[in-house]
């Protein structure tokens, strides 16, 4: 895949971030940098390697349903940009959730 | 431009032809576990606004969730209940999106591997009609949070000025079971979410309380000629809350649908939610702001494997399960349809039934009995009927007194109601009272004769054709044997006697 087809306003509207139109074509020529250099990596032969979801060799790690202490309201509330009375406050919402 | 559905909807006409509806849904279930999907806060409802809340399901950086086991064995039992493959390998992944409820701004889920596969849910609808619709998947994620939006007079999105979240939802461990597009009308959708609801509760993997928000589906919708294979264009609703909003709101969408393409209008591709006080669907979202969800493996989670002995261990646990009762209650032992429903669906009550059959051998009797007087006095005294003094034996003993003609039906009640509250044999009561039933003609002759004495006036009204005074004159002799003739006998000898006596 060529720079040429990452769509980066794309990508920047789902990650909320606003671009200018210098900063969209400087971050499309280093992500373009960024896929030249997987392509180097799908040269190596890989049909003999079972695909993985997860680098680290472990499998059902879990837990207990086991309850533990949560965190005092007060503190959580505390880091909270805004908070109004036991909640933490958000500006308008404008649509309705995924 | 013509639509006719009839009541059900479904049988659809469209200009005269005849449409069918094609319904798939996804329906969220929240786990019934002491704590959350992957962090050790508690999953309870009404606590205190963020009271259960830690660095994992706030999404602080740098936590790192774990998985509850509970949650993950719940799921495979859920799909193991509808006959559902339980893959050997499953992972959890990211779903991608911006909302306030969700701390994370990713909602840990499951895209191509989830705990459960295939499955079918069986069940009937209140017609007898018996129905079978495929599940896709069971896949298992966390819940978000509840925010309330402020500012607006109905607490909804619309005028709202901010909105406030309280993060205790967030992160309690939710199903998503999606089944195929294959049920076809809003009974059916319906009868279908209850046959869900019965097997989660019966599990004990979910209460299922809608009230509460533990039961939460969206519908895909699309009308086609009946018999065509190609699909619709489907709309989805979302937000409907309730068994009943079900019902209307995709009985709704099926007609607005179909006086579209009356009107030959196409339907479009979009996401309506339904409105519970407009009693319509809204659209929200049309398929070109559909959401990219970018999902990939979460690198914080392991996967999770399971070996064909976990799996057998999961399926030994199964509890018995509603619909093989269902089905031996109305095919086996004959009971209708919405009855066999009334006794799986009150706690106790199908064991309580089970169990006196077992003693009786007389299952309509026994049936008559516990959805009749039984859940009566259930009702006036707010106990369930297991948990009441009369024991299955001792409703056996009356099914048996009344079946051999031993006691009639008031008596019998008269000793349901006593041994209700107090308990006892209804056999020694029957016997030491002396209240069997009077069946011997002669004796019952001896309490005829006392009413035609002392009520010569109906009597002679009988004997000039008022035929309806005879019911009054049974009564009299019930009164007068203390309940215990036999009224069938009573009216039988009236009848003779009085025509055999002078006016
Ligand atoms: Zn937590």
């Amino acid at each position: 895949m060529s720079s040429g087809q990452i769509d980066v306003a794309y990508v920047a509207k789902l990650a909320r971030l606003a671009l200018s139109s210098d900063e969209v074509e400087r971050f499309g020529a280093q992500l373009g940098a960024l896929l030249e250099h997987v392509q180097t990596l799908q040269k190596l032969p890989t049909a003999d390697v079972a695909a993985t979801a997860q680098v680290i060799p472990s499998v059902n790690v879990m837990r207990d349903d086991v309850a533990r202490p949560s965190l005092p309201r007060d503190v959580v509330l505390e880091a909270a940009p805004q908070r109004q009375g036991s909640y933490f406050r958000v500006p308008r919402i404008l649509g309705e959730p995924g | 431009m013509s639509v006719t559905a009839a009541a059900g909807d479904s049988a659809l006409q469209v200009n005269g032809g005849a449409y069918e509806a094609v319904i798939g849904i996804e329906c969220h279930v929240e786990l019934k576990t002491e704590t959350k999907m992957f962090c050790g806060c508690r999953n309870v409802f009404g606590s205190e606004p963020n009271t259960n809340v830690c660095p994992v399901c706030l999404g602080y950086p740098g936590a790192l969730p774990v998985p509850n086991r509970l949650a993950i064995e719940a799921i495979v039992k859920a799909g193991l209940a509808f006959g559902a493959e339980i893959p050997p390998f499953s992972k959890f992944d990211r779903k991608n999106y911006f909302y306030p409820d969700m701390p994370k701004n990713y909602q840990i889920s499951q895209y191509d591997t989830p705990f459960t596969r295939g499955g079918v849910v069986s069940f009937w609808l209140p017609d007898g009609t018996q129905r079978q619709i495929r599940l896709t998947r069971i896949h298992l994620e966390e819940d978000t949070g509840k925010s309330i939006h402020a500012g607006s007079t109905d607490g909804r999105l619309g005028g709202s000025t901010h909105s406030l979240v309280d993060f205790n939802r967030a992160g309690v461990p939710l199903m998503e079971c999606v089944s195929e597009p294959d049920i076809r009308s809003a009974v059916e959708a319906v009868a279908y979410l209850e046959a869900l609801k019965r097997t989660f509760v019966a599990l004990g993997v979910s209460d299922v309380k809608m009230e509460e928000g533990s039961l939460r589906c969206d519908a895909n919708v699309s009308i086609r000629p009946t018999g065509a294979s190609e699909l619709g264009t489907k709309t989805e609703i979302k937000n409907m809350n309730s068994f009943r909003s079900v019902q209307r709101a995709i009985g709704n969408e099926i007609s607005r649908q179909a006086e579209a393409l009356s009107r030959g209008e196409r339907i479009v591709q979009e996401t309506r939610g339904w409105d519970e006080v407009a009693e319509t669907t809204i659209v929200q979202r049309s398929k070109e702001e559909a959401h990219d969800y970018r999902y990939f493996p979460d690198p914080d989670l392991v996967p999770i494997e399971f070996a064909a002995r976990d799996i057998a261990r999961l399926r030994d646990e199964l509890v018995t399960l509603p619909q093989p009762r269902l089905e031996r209650l109305i095919l086996h032992d004959r009971v209708s349809v919405v009855q066999a429903h009334q006794l799986i669906d009150t706690p106790g009550l199908a064991d309580y039934y089970e169990e006196t059959v077992a003693l009786s051998e007389a299952p309509q009797a026994t049936l008559n009995f516990v959805l009749g007087e039984l859940s009566r006095l259930a009702n006036e005294t707010a106990t369930a009927v297991a948990s009441s003094a009369l024991t299955p034996k001792a409703l056996a003993e009356i099914v048996d007194l009344t079946s051999r003609g031993a006691i009639n039906s008031k008596t019998a009640k008269d000793i349901i109601a006593r041994v209700w509250s107090e308990g006892g044999s209804p056999a020694e009561i029957v016997e030491r009272e002396g209240l069997g039933q009077v069946s011997d003609p002669a004796a019952v002759d001896g309490f005829v004769r006392e009413v035609i004495a002392a009520q010569a006036e109906s009597v002679e009204n009988f004997r000039n054709g008022k035929e309806t005074v005879l019911k009054f004159l049974i009564g009299q002799v019930m009164k007068t044997s203390r309940g215990k003739a036999d009224p069938k006998l009573a009216e039988e000898r009236l009848r003779a006697l009085i025509a055999g006596s002078d006016p």
